[in-house]
């Protein structure tokens, strides 16, 4: 019999493209047997904004891009800046960036995990993070006053300290968050077909990983120990005692068990920093119009989604003559279009999930 | 913050392979378009560096010229690396593709030429736009850039 | 004094038009029509219930409160939203098989409520006591299918399609172990007639002689009326809304509606054949036989609700591969073994 391929269009307008994203499927039947990932429907040129924008002036941008874990972007680009100009950041600020980069951590692992279990199809579980997301962004809010774009990083400090309702709110927070962990991996973790959809599906070997210059969960799920905190330990992370979970087959199942546990260790982290914080300012000195010296500079962090680095260039002035944000979701969808081949339509949602993208980001 | 670059003498062994890269004072290495790729495989290869993850590519343009931007990590020793591509030719800047060496080269690079206009030779087919239309005109990142139209 | 409430209302009308010297042949169509139109009643009212309930239990499940603004505790809730979707536009495109297109949502009430003329709600009550009432379910409950690939098709969108090949593939392999979990019952009553059926569980209820075929019967319930696990046909997070995806306004509520309906009749199924339908248990006759029947219904579209909110969705092949590789064989391993039993247990002569 004769029978003949289709292309579906999957997204931009998709409930679980998790934004405006676009798949071109080629199928057969329900079988992938092509698929070309079509990204840049949220592209706003934020590149191109910076170099009109003073360097202060960039932070907020970068909150729009990963606005699921806003802090971790500024700091990203604010570490860029700082090895540029070379400014030395006060202890507190250092652990302040660290509990609030941790806080924002766990509430980007939440949404992943939440929405996972919504692509997978049970939406109970996806309440059930978003349940606990608002405690976070609760405490986020104490300190920055907003709750999903902070702005909250400062080049050479942070913009406030923490407020004194924080602490309890926190220390409540570290109270009660293992038991919701285990509360979703009684409902999505365990679930027999949850682990059926999952496991053996979308399998990224340990060496496409690195070809593919993937990073995150996404890497560690394959089981290559990656993690920038503890391979290249930036900020004060050298003095706190975690664990970096790995993976071992590399599929839908480990990516998304590895943000569980990540968030344990990021409660961890949090716990340890807060016994730690240092009493003193928050902020270096720093001028008030920064004029970094003409160079560049590329620093990196570890982000929710993977490496999220800034190349800053100066050329003496006030604004940034070129700024470069290396994004991690857009680099690991780099390898999508090869990962869906063979696959069902739910397992080509069920992958995607699994890398955890955020189109503000992967647009950028 | 610790020190990750690479130790003096596997420097001084890169500089005697590769007598014509530059480096400079942070260890930005400056690489003519020509030595890229065997000087990237050789850093790639070579377990000694073992700089197997390409985390970061892009390129800036300057007065008279366009730089391409490599940030290259080893995952096993812990080493990073910036190497730079200076690409002089202001007209037609063109710089060897990394996609032979590295998949994830493919959609950084495609990135890098839809919005800074850089022509990646023997990149597999040739670079299609990524984030902007097929039938945009021109590349934004570059600093003659107009948008024309849009919001007044 | 409860028990023969309905009954006793049909005897009376039917009395009354006696009495006013109706012909016994209208006198039987009239009471035909109101029984029927109390059927219909009693469905969509249901359907409203259950839309509710199913909003309140998914919020109980997910730490929500759930509807709580329109009438008192919400309850209101579903007539807005029916009234909402009445007053919709209906949108004309031009790529649509407009017939089959309009057609679908008209007819897709009709299977369910054919196979409630038959269903007994309670002592004596059913509408139409039919001998082959279980086979007509079977045959019934299948047409579903055809309505749904319809509106699929007629859609002319990809998702749509793919949507109704799903309805096709999952309920023609799942009605399968259906029919065979409940030949086992029809094995042990040597009837079709569901009252019959209900009578012969006097004893003991068939959830305990035949507990294999009651999951089975449960398990490819669920994939009938498309709900999580199997609720494939609609997936949400992949296809958007299936064979629905085109449909707005009240072509919409009608299905929506109908996925109630259907979910009603296949608990209330399972109360007939597994669950003694309108049978008291522990001898509490003082609540009326059709309160009993009620109840046990509701108790089934609870555990279908519980189910659905808990569960994520199983993919086309795995749905597949678990109807006809496991339910299948079991079933038929059900039906070999109810035999066997049969047989010694008339060898033995107690």
């Amino acid at each position: 019999m004769k029978t003949q391929t289709y292309t579906l269009n999957l997204g931009p307008q998709h409930p679980s493209t998790h934004g405006v994203f676009q798949i071109v499927l080629e199928l057969d039947g329900e079988t992938v047997v092509k698929a070309t990932p079509v990204p840049g429907y949220l592209h706003r040129g934020i590149e191109k904004l910076a170099e009109a924008r003073t360097y202060a002036q960039v932070i907020p941008y970068t909150d729009r891009m990963d606005y699921m874990a806003g802090m971790l972007m500024n700091w990203g680009y604010v570490a860029a800046v700082e090895k540029l100009m070379g400014i030395e950041v006060p202890e507190r600020a250092e652990y302040i960036r660290v509990i609030v980069g941790e806080l924002s951590r766990i509430a980007s692992h939440l949404i992943a995990t939440g929405a996972y279990a919504g692509d997978i199809g049970g939406l109970t579980g996806f309440i059930y993070t978003f349940r606990d997301r608002e405690d976070i962004l609760d405490m986020l809010e104490m300190i920055s006053g907003s709750r999903m774009t902070f702005s909250y990083f400062r080049i050479g400090g942070v913009a406030e300290d923490f407020p004194a309702e924080f602490f309890p709110a926190v220390k409540k927070f570290i109270e009660k968050f293992p038991s919701c962990c285990d509360e979703y991996d009684g409902l999505i973790t365990g679930n027999e077909i949850f682990q059926v959809r999952t496991k053996k599906v979308g399998v990224i070997t340990p060496e496409a990983a690195i070809n593919y210059s993937l990073s995150g969960p996404v890497l560690r799920g394959s089981g290559i120990n990656y993690d920038m905190r503890k391979a290249r330990p930036y900020s004060v992370y050298d003095r706190f005692d975690f664990e970096v979970p790995l993976g071992c087959n590399g599929d839908c199942f480990d990516r998304y068990r590895i943000r569980i546990l990540e968030m344990r260790q990021s409660l961890r982290i949090v716990e340890q920093a807060l016994e730690q914080l240092p009493e003193g300012p928050i902020m270096a000195k720093v001028p008030k119009v920064l004029k970094p010296p003409a160079g560049d500079a590329y620093a990196e962090i570890e982000s929710s989604k993977g490496l999220f680095g800034a190349y800053v260039v100066s050329d003496g002035s006030p604004k940034p003559y070129r700024v470069h944000f290396r994004r991690p979701s857009f680099i690991n969808l780099g390898y999508l279009g090869k990962l869906c081949e063979g696959w069902k339509i739910a397992d080509v949602i069920a992958i995607l999930g699994s890398i955890d993208i955020v189109l503000g980001e992967v647009d950028c | 913050m610790a020190n990750f670059q690479l130790p003096a003498e596997l420097m001084q062994a890169l500089l005697e392979k590769f007598p014509n890269i530059e480096v400079q004072e942070n260890q930005m290495v400056i690489v003519s378009a020509d030595d890229l790729i065997p000087f990237m495989s050789e850093v790639k290869e070579n377990p000694d560096y073992a700089l197997d993850l390409l985390t970061n590519l892009t390129a800036a343009e300057y007065n008279d010229h366009f730089e391409t931007v490599y940030n290259l990590i080893s995952i096993t020793n812990g080493f990073d690396l910036m190497v730079k591509v200076k690409l002089t030719d202001k007209d037609n800047p063109s710089v060897p593709s990394l996609c032979p060496l590295w998949g994830g080269a493919n959609w950084q690079e495609r990135e890098t030429y839809d919005l800074m206009g850089i022509n990646f030779t023997d990149y597999p087919g040739h670079p299609t736009r990524i984030l902007l239309l097929d039938t945009f005109n021109g590349h934004p990142l570059r600093k003659d850039f107009k948008w024309e139209g849009g919001r007044e | 004094m409860g028990e023969n409430i309905f009954t006793g209302i049909a005897s009376g009308l039917s009395g009354l038009l006696d009495g006013a010297g109706v012909p016994v042949l209208w006198n039987d169509v009239i009471l035909m029509v109101v029984k029927l139109v109390a059927i219909l009643v009693f469905i969509l009212v249901n359907a409203l219930w259950l839309v509710y309930m199913e909003r309140k239990v998914a919020a109980y499940v997910q730490c929500r409160i759930g509807p709580n603004r329109v009438g008192p505790k919400g309850l209101l809730q579903t007539a807005a939203d029916i009234g909402k979707l009445l007053s919709k536009e209906f949108t004309w495109n031009k790529y649509w098989d407009i017939v089959p297109y309009i057609l679908a949502p008209v007819l897709i009430f009709v299977p369910p409520f054919m196979i409630y003329a038959v269903l007994p709600f309670g002592e004596n009550m059913a509408a139409i006591d039919m001998n082959i009432g279980l086979f007509y379910f079977a045959a019934v409950a299948s047409l579903t299918s055809i309505i749904l690939w319809a509106g699929g098709w007629a859609s002319n969108n990809k998702y749509s399609l793919v949507g109704a090949m799903r309805v096709v593939a999952q309920m023609v392999s799942y009605e399968l172990p259906l029919v065979l979990a409940l030949l086992g019952v029809v094995m042990l009553t040597g009837t079709l007639n569901m009252s019959e059926i209900v009578y012969a569980q006097e004893n003991v209820w068939f959830i305990f002689t035949q507990p294999l075929a009651f999951l089975i019967y449960f398990v490819a319930g669920l994939a009938e009326t498309n709900r999580t696990p199997f609720c494939l046909v609609e997936g949400e997070s992949e296809i958007i809304a299936g064979p629905y995806t085109e449909y707005s306004g009240m072509g919409f509520a009608m299905f929506f509606l109908t996925e109630y309906a259907s979910v009603m009749l296949i608990s209330a199924m399972c109360t007939v054949a597994f669950l003694g339908g309108w049978l008291a248990p522990f001898g509490l006759t003082f609540i009326p036989s059709w309160l009993w029947f009620f109840l046990k219904m509701y108790v089934m579209i609870f555990i279908f609700m519980w189910v659905r909110w808990t569960y994520p969705r199983l993919r086309v092949d795995q749905l597949m591969g678990f109807g006809w590789k496991v339910l299948i064989p079991l079933c038929l391993a059900n039906i070999f073994v109810t035999g066997v039993g049969m047989y010694i247990y008339r060898a033995i002569g107690w």
